[in-house]
């Protein structure tokens, strides 16, 4: 088991979503930023869709209650330290009964990753373990006490694991053009690709509100609601874009400008409140090219982790030779 | 266009031919991996038999690489996975499926009579809805249970069907103000819509009563009551038949709301 002694304010767990039941208003869900849960759980030696605890800009303070147990935390570079020691993310790290590992900050993203080798022992609903607040669906948020079991008791001793947290560019965030474009003129969808928004205070799960240059409707903004997926770019009433994000809603009756693409919506949830943010649009075909790439990619982040070097405690000239 | 039969009283596979409006069906790409085709911008029962003709016909097709589809009002969104079937392939496809004639199916289509508490303390906007509408109390449930619904899609939470058939002397606009807790098995009315509200949700709907059917639990075998193509008639009960249906099991309430279309 794992104690949640303290824990981050907004911690659920989280894996890759519940496809298949949008159909019958249920959200996708999974976690915001994929490649980084891959990484987490390809560190700890799961397969890539494992559930783990997903957390918003801190993950707080957690206790092994367990014999031992095989952990990582991924997503950005968030100060961590274990019984007040200080240890790297983006490795992997055997703690012992009783020992507390406490999560602070990144200074570069949001959304940080807690896997645990084999996984925790959740019953799926729906297909998968992801939680949804709204519907209730998971294990709901994680609050101080509560224990999660694991599915192994302890983990071995081996050799840690590390790897290379995957570059994030600046570069604009590249979308497809609608699909309800047609309610803005050209100069309209000109000036929001010329702008430059802010990431607000005001995102969570389910959506990323903006600020910056209102994108005026020249049709009215109440469309017949119709489905939508995470990374539509909602424009409301007020003109300020709204991206909807894991958590949202099946069906919205707001105009979609445009659609994030795959590839590029993990870096831009990691984007943290105050940061700009561009965009730029490719076609379709583009689009459908970026994606196989990001797919591969995400496939082959378990190829990427490597072993660390044997740990020394002794330096080099006093080792047996 | 023609009109289109709705579903036959035996429930069997029948099927009429479906005609569209021009300038439809329109495609739009929704990212790289979803794709909308639109019949219409309207709430029209006619629009919607088309959504779910195409969705029907798509799962008869059963083509590699669709993830899951989304029948709402007048558009079905299609996810996919482009690795297994690209944009244009799948267009291609959804041209061939319509150039074959869309057919409307009645296979499953199933008439719920939903019994309705219609008590102050349940239908905490009884009074407002009376006053807006320069009704009556009695008026406006009257109004409400005699009307037939129609179940257009299902959204905004696990398995809340969005009703159209509300008395137009009913419509009226959203509340300024949304109430943070609805609680699972409302009975509500949003401007022409109306719904059955299946878990905790925030809404600036207004709530007429309360009804012991659940349209979501996710421990049944199937945790979804509703699909698109029902039809629902609200039934006004008395505390006393409420208390006891609330009582009832699943499966026994099951048997007391259900008919067959």
């Amino acid at each position: 088991m794992l104690r949640a002694v303290s824990p981050g304010p907004y911690v659920t767990v989280q894996d890759a979503g519940r496809p298949g039941w949008r159909r019958f208003g249920v959200s996708g869900c999974g976690a915001m930023d994929m490649p980084s849960l891959a990484a987490g759980n390809a560190l700890v030696g799961n397969p890539s869709d494992t559930p783990a605890l997903e957390f918003a800009h801190v993950g707080g303070s957690w206790e092994v209650l367990a014999e031992s147990v095989r952990i990582a935390v991924t997503g950005g570079s968030f100060g961590m330290t274990v019984d007040g020691v200080a240890v790297h993310p983006w490795r992997s790290h055997r703690l012992q009964q009783g020992q507390v590992l406490h999560v602070k900050g990144a200074s570069d993203t949001v959304w940080g990753y807690l896997a645990v080798a084999h996984g925790f022992d959740l019953a799926p609903q729906l297909g998968s373990c992801a939680t949804h607040l709204r519907s209730g669906l998971g294990t709901g948020r994680i609050v101080e006490g509560d224990t999660l079991p694991l599915r192994s008791a302890s983990a071995p001793i081996a050799r840690e694991r590390q790897l290379v947290p995957h570059a994030c560019s600046t570069d604009p965030i590249r979308v497809v053009l609608g699909p309800q474009d047609g309610y803005f003129s050209r100069q309209e969808i000109a000036g929001f690709f010329a702008s430059t928004y802010r990431m607000t205070h005001r995102s969570d799960r389910m959506g990323a509100w903006l600020d910056g240059p209102i994108v005026a409707h020249s049709g009215g903004f109440n469309v017949v609601s119709d489905g939508l997926v995470p990374g539509c770019i909602q424009i409301p009433g007020s003109g300020m874009p709204v991206v909807l994000l894991m958590d949202c809603q099946t069906i919205g009756g707001y105009p979609k400008l445009a659609t994030i693409v795959s590839a590029d919506l993990p870096r831009f949830v990691q984007y943290r409140p105050g940061s700009a943010v561009k965009f730029a649009a490719i076609d379709s075909d583009a689009a459908q090219l970026l994606y196989r790439g990001y797919r591969a990619a995400l496939a082959a982040i378990p190829q990427s982790v490597r072993e660390m070097p044997e740990r020394t405690t002794l330096p080099f000239w006093l080792r047996p030779s | 266009m023609t009109m289109l039969r709705r579903p036959d009283l035996d429930g069997a596979a029948s099927a009429t031919s479906i005609v569209l409006a021009t300038g439809y069906p329109r495609f739009a790409p929704v990212g790289d991996a979803a794709l909308t085709v639109e019949f219409g911008n309207a709430v029209e029962p006619e629009l919607n038999a088309q959504v779910i003709a195409l969705d029907m016909a798509l799962a008869a097709a059963e083509l590699d690489g669709i993830v899951e589809t989304v029948p709402s009002y007048r558009s079905l969104l299609i996810c996919y996975e482009p690795s297994e079937i690209s944009h244009h392939k799948l267009v291609a496809e959804l041209h061939r499926l319509l150039g074959r004639g869309l057919q409307e199916h009645a296979e499953r289509a199933m008439t719920w009579n939903v019994p309705v508490l219609y008590e102050p303390a349940y239908g905490i906007d009884l009074p407002e809805v009376a006053q807006r509408t320069h009704l009556t109390e009695e008026e406006v449930v009257s109004l409400h249970t005699s009307a037939e619904y129609f179940v257009y899609t299902i959204g905004y939470a696990p398995g809340m069907p969005y009703l159209g058939g509300v008395p137009p002397a009913l419509h009226l606009s959203r509340r300024d103000t949304p109430r943070p807790r609805i609680e699972a098995g409302a009975i509500m009315i949003g401007g022409a819509q109306a719904c059955i509200v299946p878990t905790t949700v925030p809404s600036a709907w207004y709530q007429l009563g309360v009804t012991p059917l659940r349209p979501f639990d996710v421990s049944r075998p199937d945790p979804f009551l509703f699909r698109p193509g029902d039809r629902i008639r609200f039934r006004r009960v008395a505390r006393g038949e409420f208390e006891y249906l609330s009582r009832l099991s699943f499966e026994a309430l099951l048997q007391y709301v259900r008919t067959e279309a």
